[in-house]
């Protein structure tokens, strides 16, 4: 077992004594064994001397266990790690970033405070689950949706303080959160926008109160412990539409993201979709062609896609209710017939609500609000490897951009010669941005692994090179990350340790966060 | 101030409820933390298919040679693809109930 930096055995197991006061003997994780259950069960270090495993996992029962937790904390000098369900898989895990980081569990905060299907929004504790929102919405009749992750096991405050995303209209997590409840380091506590207020009677109503706006310190940050979080939901919709336009040429995705770019702005085009290069699957023949020596060439994969249905494949999901999803549906047609020879379809289309049991037929039921972990039959399924991690750079929503990336993220992977890896093709992750999320097996076998770690970190290094940095990074890879985001000598760097050594100057709380290092660690 | 005292006494009369309820179902520990993935047709499943090639049900609940023991091992310390749980998330009691409803011959 790995102890915090600069701590004894003898001041820690003194520390262990204090936490187990506040938070009761249960609920302190100090064996082997039980610490094994908050390592990261796809770690791209298992079994070696740096694997991160905790040295102690605390779990306390409410928000003043939080802050006597911190306090002692501080005074013993030991770092801890929250997570809020601890499902961030291909992130990192409920492990810490650093392996001497103990972890601070808050499952078992996990009240529904509120659910308001007439302004749509829910407030809600750390360990509250997309699963568990779900149920309670669907067993109390609430007409609003949640907006999942493709695995459901996580929770809407631990995934949105990540910035995670969804696949409906509400799929950018944090720019949907309103009001947050955050024990400082120093176990002070706030409440964020009109949560400031006395018996305020609208934080979940108005995001930004009076003064500057300090939500965003608080997401992917190591300045605080959210103990509440207000999220805006969705008014259910009636009717759900997936439209689908093919495009013959490889230059004919300019236009196509154009096209997606407008209709996204404008909101007729909602929620989650993808570029899809329709020349990079896996058909037999197709990896024929691609495996020939020297490549396939230009002309032959355009004759290909001449002969296949095209040279790229988008599809449009829109939502909403009846009368409007078949007005975007008129609009979306008209603009991608503006491309010279699309091909223009309706995929799918829905009323809802949709039964749960159809639902749950859906590669990605979050797509109809309803959690699942559907999504590992289809990445776990076609990835080698016991689990997997996530590299996810992010370019303009531009065709040019789409183009430019394949290139330059094919040739990357070539130059070091790995192949064991999966591209998903450029998502609407974001508002104008486009993510490309590139997923790396892990295994229980040293060599493998550390094929794979040093093939994201080249991944990593290479997009930041391009200007494409990542939109959240892997527990044992933030500084490579934060690498990129360097303009002024890093001065975002500097700004960033100025806030860490104000709010957190004995560094407890997620030491290595970001590549946020406290001051001891620097 | 009726009603008040109505919904109070409702609202003992539930935590009471639920605190006598101290004997958990392993039924529902599985609905709600394994059949997302061991349903027919989900990762568990599939995968198991391919390990026992139909020698056996490739649907948990439809084994009748599970041991209490392999099922502690692989929610304690977790699988290939299938992840670890921690006593925040399924309590030892909880995994007992868990073990015993998934080992029963007929579920
Ligand atoms: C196959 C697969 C598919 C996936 N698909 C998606 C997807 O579609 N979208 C997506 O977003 N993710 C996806 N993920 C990643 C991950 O599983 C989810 O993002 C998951 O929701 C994160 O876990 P969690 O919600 O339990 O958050 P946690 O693990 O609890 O926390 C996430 C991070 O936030 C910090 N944090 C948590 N709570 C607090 C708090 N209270 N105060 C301060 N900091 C806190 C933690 O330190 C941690 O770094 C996928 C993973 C896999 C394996
Ligand atoms: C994320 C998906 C997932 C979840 C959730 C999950 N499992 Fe699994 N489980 C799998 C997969 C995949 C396998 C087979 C391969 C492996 O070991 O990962 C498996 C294998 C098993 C096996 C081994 C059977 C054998 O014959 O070897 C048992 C027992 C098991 N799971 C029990 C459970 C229980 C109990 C739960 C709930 C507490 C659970 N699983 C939750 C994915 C999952």
């Amino acid at each position: 077992m790995i102890l915090p930096p600069g701590v004894s055995q003898r001041r820690f197991t003194s520390a262990l004594r204090e936490f187990e006061q506040i938070v009761g003997k249960e609920w302190v994780f100090s064996s082997d064994e039980d610490l094994g259950t908050y390592r990261d069960a796809y770690s791209p270090y298992w079994d070696e001397k740096i694997d991160r495993i905790p040295p102690v996992a605390l779990c306390p029962a409410n928000v003043e266990q939080v802050r006597a937790v911190l306090k002692v904390a501080n005074l013993f000098k030991v770092p801890l790690w929250p997570v809020s369900t601890g499902k961030n898989l291909g992130y990192g895990g409920s492990a810490p970033a650093h392996p001497g980081t103990g972890v601070l569990d808050l499952k078992r905060m996990n009240r529904i405070l509120e659910v308001d299907d007439k302004n749509h929004y829910a407030l809600v504790e750390p360990g509250v689950s997309y699963f568990d929102l779900y149920r309670h919405i669907r067993d109390n009749k609430l007409k609003v949706w949640i907006d999942s992750p493709d695995p459901g096991w996580g929770s809407p405050m631990g995934n949105t303080l990540d910035r995670g995303v969804g696949r409906t209209p509400m799929q950018d997590h944090w720019s949907n959160v309103c009001g947050l409840e955050v024990v400082l380091p120093n176990g002070d506590l706030v409440r964020t926008g009109m949560g400031a207020i006395p018996n305020s009677k609208s934080w979940q109503h108005f995001k930004y109160g009076f003064g500057p706006y300090v939500d965003g310190i608080f997401s992917q940050s190591s300045y605080g412990v959210v103990t509440k979080m207000g999220v805006w939901l969705l008014p259910e919709p009636e009717a759900y539409l997936v439209g689908n336009v093919t495009v013959p040429k490889r230059d004919d995705v300019i236009p196509l993201v154009d096209m997606l770019s407008y209709l996204m702005n404008t909101g007729v085009v909602q929620g989650q979709t993808y570029i899809q290069n329709m020349l990079n699957g896996f058909a037999p023949d197709l990896l024929a062609l691609r495996a020939k020596p020297g490549g396939a060439s230009e002309a032959e994969l355009q004759a290909y896609a001449d002969t296949h249905g095209g040279y790229w494949s988008l599809a449009l999901p829109i939502y909403g209710t009846k009368e409007l999803v078949a007005a975007k549906w008129q609009v979306a047609q008209r603009k991608a017939a503006e491309i010279p020879g699309a091909r223009i379809e309706v995929q799918r289309s829905y009323d809802l609500p949709m039964p749960e049991e159809d639902a749950l037929k859906l590669d990605s039921p979050c797509e109809v609000s309803v959690p699942s972990l559907n999504i590992f039959n289809t990445v776990a399924m076609p990835m080698k490897g016991n689990g997997h991690m996530f590299a996810a750079p992010v370019i303009p929503m531009r065709g040019s951009a789409v183009i430019e990336s394949l290139d330059v993220m094919r040739k990357a992977m070539e130059d070091i010669g790995c192949r064991d890896y999966m591209a998903v093709p450029a998502s609407t992750f974001f508002a104008r941005s486009l993510t490309i999320l590139v997923i790396y097996p892990t295994y229980k076998d040293a060599e493998r692994n550390r094929k794979s770690r040093e093939a994201l970190k080249h991944m990593v290094k290479v997009c930041g090179e391009h200007g494409w940095g990542d939109y959240r990074a892997h527990a044992s890879f933030m500084s490579e990350a934060a690498e990129a985001y360097s303009f002024n000598n890093h001065a975002l760097r500097r700004l960033h340790e100025t806030l860490k050594d104000a709010l957190d100057p004995n560094g407890i709380i997620s030491p290595g966060k970001a590549g946020i290092r406290p001051r001891n660690e620097r | 101030m009726k009603a008040l005292i109505g919904a109070l006494a409702v609202l003992t009369l539930l935590t009471s409820g639920i605190a006598n309820s101290a004997e958990p179902s392993g039924q529902a520990v599985y609905e709600k933390w394994c059949l997302p993935c061991h349903r027919a047709g989900q990762v568990g499943s599939v995968q198991l298919q391919q390990r026992y090639k139909g020698a056996i049900p490739a649907v948990l609940t439809e084994r009748t040679d599970l041991q209490p023991a392999l099922i502690s091992v692989l929610v304690r310390k977790g699988g290939q693809v299938m992840p670890i749980f921690r006593k925040t998330e399924i309590s030892d009691v909880e995994l007992e109930a868990l073990a015993t409803y998934l080992t029963k011959p007929t579920k």
